[in-house]
């Protein structure tokens, strides 16, 4: 099975993070792997391992799409364990929103697939730790004219159908599609691996293919700015919170909670 | 010819709430026509009215429920194009915002998710990076998608009741090829408290309820809130992972937020930091929740919860 796993680079949650420029982008310093990626990462390892792993055929390719510091999440994804990466990177696609990385995204998957083993399984984090939008997967599956099955908190894989379980509001779902498809995984789906050290020395041997637009067939015009569907057009920091009346129960402090919650027109 | 297009999955025997804020937002941006699925009845086609919604449309297939949203969003595109509308509303839910995603592709026009307020020239305003911006943003294309938060404008019924016209939008025969199928579904049990993203006070615990959600939901039922949860607790296996607050959970922005016995990690606070009023009661007075509530107690929360409780019950008499 080739599974492609699509890894983000993203400011770190730890921090604060900022929005600067003209274009109001998001400041991509103190970056790490998206942790959600994590989980996706994770179960393409397991279904690939299930099925004999590297010696199989299996295939798992870490796919990130970003500017030069991007290949560091590629990195970490070789580290934990993904088998190959790929880091698609162009000037022209800074800026892009969902829509466009989509659109790249697609054209980067159909490259891969163009060496005759078509790619049968997307996996993707429920959602990025930056944007937030959860836009991607869906704009991807679009694209690709490929079923999604999104926010799975459990994938089995069997005769060429993937069967996952979802909670969606409240329901509780179990749902099928035929490969190829693209499916998001939540952080229930499993306990992603950490990278020891075998697998820190394994990763500087694996193999990281730079792709740009020109290779996957895309021009300028159709990603970054040029090719977006949204704009932003202003970002505000809001306030810091500040702290207000901090007080030490001395008995009463649940009298003194209604107290303030009446004066807050709050009961 | 209409402005906008408000969708509603499965309106059921009464509208939500949810959806007579998106169809005040809609009435703001023009004529507004609506999508919905499943059955539309004599009450819901009535409040539509209300709402003026002077077109409802309904898909000429019944089972798009059996699929997941790629159905749906072919649906939507085709009573996009029967209406005319130039702006899209959905609700702010995962599915919403997935039928938005796909239905952005298939009209080329730009997506716009987590919107908290929309002008009437369709720009929105959102919150991005946990609530420590805010944005304004424009979709550059003819047709502009919206997923819209809960519980950002008030339900306002239009100055003139319209009886609304129904008509049927012809679902592509090859919308539900390539599709993910929905196998089986339960319905979870339902707590009869409000549904914790949209619920306009929330009592959240964390490590320091050491496994007892008692107290909070006592403190919840009393103030008509929802019950949340920490990573930490939800990890624990003490509530389910649906009450998880926080960046991998629910985001929350209610009226009041309560939160006990929760130190306040970066992930929690991003969940919950546009919460209007922030109370918060540790043990730890290093907390670092205590550096964003408004009201803080250094205390233990088995003592201090029954003790608020006890007192609202008291002063509601």
């Amino acid at each position: 099975m080739k599974i492609v796993v699509l890894v983000k680079h993203v400011p770190d949650a730890q921090f604060d993070r900022h929005i600067t420029g003209p274009n109001n982008t998001t400041d991509r310093d103190e970056s790490i792997l998206s942790e959600l990626d994590e989980y996706a990462l994770e179960a393409a390892l397991q279904l690939a391992e299930e099925r004999g792993g590297p010696k199989a055929g299996n295939e798992v390719i870490a796919l990130s799409m970003g500017p030069s510091g991007a290949v560091n999440a590629v990195k970490k994804s070789l580290q934990i364990g993904a088998y190959s990466g790929v880091h698609l990177s162009d000037d022209a696609l800074a800026g892009s929103d969902a829509a466009a990385t989509s659109l790249a995204l697609a054209a980067a998957i159909g490259h891969l697939s163009a060496d005759g083993r078509p790619v049968d399984l997307v996996l993707t984090g429920m959602a990025s730790t930056d944007g937030e939008t959860s836009l991607v997967p869906a704009q991807l599956a679009e694209r690709l004219s490929y079923p999604q099955v999104t926010f799975a908190s459990s994938l089995e894989v069997t005769g060429g159908q993937v069967r996952a379980r979802r909670d969606a509001g409240h329901f509780s779902e179990t749902v099928e599609a035929g490969l190829p498809a693209v499916v998001s995984v939540t952080d229930q789906i499993n306990e992603p691996r950490y990278p020891n050290f075998k697998g820190i020395l394994a990763a500087k041997k694996k193999k990281i293919t730079s792709l740009t637009l020109s290779d996957i067939g895309l021009d300028a015009s159709q990603v970054g700015l040029a090719g977006s569907w949204t704009v932003v057009e202003s970002a505000d920091a809001r306030p810091p919170r500040t702290a207000g009346t901090i007080i030490t129960d001395e008995g009463d402090a649940g009298i003194k909670l209604v107290d303030f919650l009446a004066a807050q027109k709050l009961l | 010819m209409a402005n906008a297009l408000v969708f509603i999955d499965n309106p059921g025997a009464a509208l939500k709430k949810s959806s007579l804020e998106l169809l005040t937002i809609a009435r703001s941006l023009g004529e507004t026509a609506v999508a919905i699925t499943g059955e539309l009845t004599d009450d819901v086609a009535a409040t539509l009215g209300a709402y003026g919604a002077s077109t409802v449309y309904q898909p000429s297939l019944a089972n798009l429920d059996e699929y997941l949203v790629g159905p749906k969003a072919a649906y939507l595109a085709a009573a996009v194009n029967a209406s005319g509308a130039t702006a899209v509303l959905l609700d702010n839910s995962p599915e919403g915002k997935e039928i938005a995603g796909r239905l952005g592709i298939k009209l080329s026009a730009g997506v716009i998710t987590d919107v908290v307020g929309v002008e009437a020239d369709g720009t929105a305003h959102k919150s991005v990076l946990a609530g420590s911006y805010t944005t304004t943003a424009k979709a550059t294309t003819p047709v502009t998608v919206l997923s819209v938060k809960a519980n950002n404008v008030e339900p306002v019924a239009a100055a003139e009741s319209v009886a609304p016209t129904t008509a049927t939008v012809e679902v592509p025969a090859d919308a539900a090829a390539n599709s993910a199928r929905i196998a089986a579904r339960t319905e979870k049990p339902v707590s009869g408290r409000p549904d914790l993203s949209e619920a306009r006070i929330v009592v959240a615990g964390g490590r320091g309820v050491d496994g007892d959600f008692g107290p909070l939901e006592e403190l919840a039922d009393a103030l008509g809130a929802a019950v949340g949860a920490s990573r930490a607790a939800t990890d624990a296996g003490w509530i389910g992972h649906d009450a998880q607050v926080g960046q991998t959970g629910v985001t929350v922005s209610p009226q009041l937020y309560i939160s006990a016995g929760i130190s306040g990690a970066i992930q929690q606070k991003a969940g919950m930091q546009t919460s209007k009023v922030i109370v918060a009661i540790n043990k730890d007075a290093e907390s670092p929740v205590f550096e964003i509530a408004d009201y803080g107690i250094i205390g233990d929360l088995f003592k201090v919860l029954p003790q608020a409780t006890a007192e609202i019950k008291k002063r509601k008499g």
